[in-house]
């Protein structure tokens, strides 16, 4: 039986690592889900043939392009277009009608990623007559990602599994008039762009955003641990107007990361809460 | 049920008080798993002193309809796993659609969406690997029944910690592969058992309470 002590080690090791990415680059995974983070990291130590978390540490400290692969490993680049088809239902019947006796919207994407889910949310404001009176801030800590959410190409074999959640979705066009095919690729219309601000932000690190009316973040809180939950659920709240949405990943919930009640549930299931409106915070 | 005290935060992470006693029951099935869960959890009694944690491959859009089957089947509750939630004794919880399930270094689940492992989300081997990292010697994997190798990795992890694994006979199981590749990963001297289905809830009653 391997001895306790190298776990033990390891998540020491561990730590440093995180210590250095933080002082060295500022990227803090300190507060993130530590089996998700060690299993990722260990993963990249097998990948690049190292012997342990201490010269990974000692690579990311002397090469960024070793850290560049850390954070694309310790970023969520996993996403589909009206992932679960059913809740884009329900912010079509809840949400938009809302959104409509704003003059204006302001919506936060937190954590994008490669922008599948900010072109649904586009193609959902679009088809709710929402076009050219919004603001969609799409951000995540990637650089890199952002890159790729703004291009918006993807494959074409992916764009036939979306256009199967887009009809489930309640969709009322035709998906296809959303992109332009070419050879393997689609390549996500210039009109859904125009409404998107892509940007750098890190939910750890930087502040709030303000008065926004929607903030979606989906599968996100699910990579940090409790502490930091609470802390990014209080930013949200921070960010949004009274009476402003937050929609959050299927399997993530409030129940612990919101002491102080800012949010109220509209439809549960579907994870989608509301802002108080006696809140100030 | 015995849980560390404190996570992330730079702390060094805790481990479970040094016990014989085991904590946690991980199981990982694929191909052929709805019969073989129903036989399982059909003959663990109401009152069993662990939790009960399940990966079963299945659609990435399938429903509650596993769960609630085996609600009715089984003579113990029986849930979902739900993010950052303690698992309890007597209680057995399926991995999500879609999500991979871990178990986070103070014992509660955690939900990732990271890529497929070996074409599976939820994938086997992570629940097993975070499990052994937390349970050590204390944990009891089980491999039934499926048509990958996905638990392969997660037992060797689990015998390197000093845990126990039960393996399903592969000469009964509907699709023998996965049962085969976690026998063959360890080498079959390793294997705490190897049983068919009629004898595994017996087996568990057994592990759970020996020292």
């Amino acid at each position: 039986m391997e001895e306790a002590g190298s776990l033990e080690n390891e998540k020491i090791e561990m730590d440093c690592l995180l210590e250095a990415i933080f002082r060295k680059y500022g990227y803090d995974f300190r507060s993130y889900s530590r089996s998700h983070v060690l299993r990722r990291l260990r993963r990249r130590v097998e990948i690049d043939g190292l012997l342990s978390f201490s010269e990974l540490q000692h690579r990311v400290l002397y090469d960024e392009s070793c850290l560049q692969r850390v954070l694309q490993d310790l970023s969520i680049n996993v996403t589909e277009m009206f992932r679960d088809p059913a809740f884009y239902q329900v912010i079509r019947a809840e949400v938009i009608p809302v959104l409509r006796t704003y003059p204006f919207v302001r919506i936060w994407h937190a954590g994008c990623a490669s922008g599948e889910e900010v072109y649904s949310m586009a193609i959902l404001l679009k088809e709710g007559g929402l076009e050219s009176r919004c603001r969609l801030y799409a951000t995540d800590f990637n650089e890199a990602t952002i890159e790729k959410a703004k291009d918006g190409i993807y494959s074409l074999a992916d764009i036939r599994s979306y256009t199967a959640n887009y009809q489930k979705s309640g969709g009322t066009g035709v998906f296809s008039d959303y992109y332009t095919a070419s050879y393997d690729s689609a390549i996500m219309n210039r009109e859904l762009k125009k409404d998107i601000v892509f940007a750098h932000h890190n939910l750890v690190t930087d502040g709030e955003f303000g008065e926004m009316h929607l903030i979606i973040c989906r599968n996100v809180l699910i990579y940090f641990n409790r502490d930091l939950q609470k802390r990014v659920v209080s930013l949200f709240s921070r960010s949004l107007a009274r009476g402003g949405f937050l929609w959050i990943g299927s399997k993530e919930s409030l129940r612990y990361d919101d002491p102080e009640e800012a949010f109220e549930p509209v439809v549960e299931n579907a994870r989608l809460y509301r802002k108080r409106y006696g809140t100030d915070e | 049920m015995k849980r560390a005290t404190s996570d992330g935060n730079g702390s060094a992470g805790h481990f479970p008080a040094p016990s014989q006693a085991a904590g946690l029951v991980v199981v990982g099935v694929s191909a052929g798993g709805l019969e073989a869960l129903k036989r399982v959890l059909g003959g663990l009694e109401a009152g069993f002193p662990l939790p009960v944690v399940i990966v079963q491959h299945r659609r990435s859009d399938s429903d509650s309809l596993l769960t609630r089957l085996l609600s009715n089947w089984s003579g113990l509750p029986v849930s979902e796993a739900e993010e950052k939630e303690p698992p309890l004794a007597g209680h057995a919880y399926l991995a999500p659609a879609n999500y991979h399930l871990l178990i986070e270094t103070d014992g509660c689940f955690s939900l990732t969406v990271d890529e497929p492992e070996l074409f599976a989300r939820p994938s086997i081997n992570a629940l097993f690997v975070t499990a052994s990292d937390y349970w050590g010697p204390r944990l009891i994997a089980v491999v039934l029944t499926g048509a990958n190798a996905d638990g392969s990795l997660g037992v060797q992890r689990v015998k390197a910690r000093g845990g126990r694994v039960v393996v399903q006979d592969p000469g009964e199981a509907e699709f023998p592969v996965m049962p085969s590749a976690a026998i063959a990963a360890i080498g079959i001297g390793a294997v705490d058992y190897i049983a068919r289905l009629a004898e595994i809830p017996g087996i568990l009653a057994h592990l759970a309470v020996a020292s």
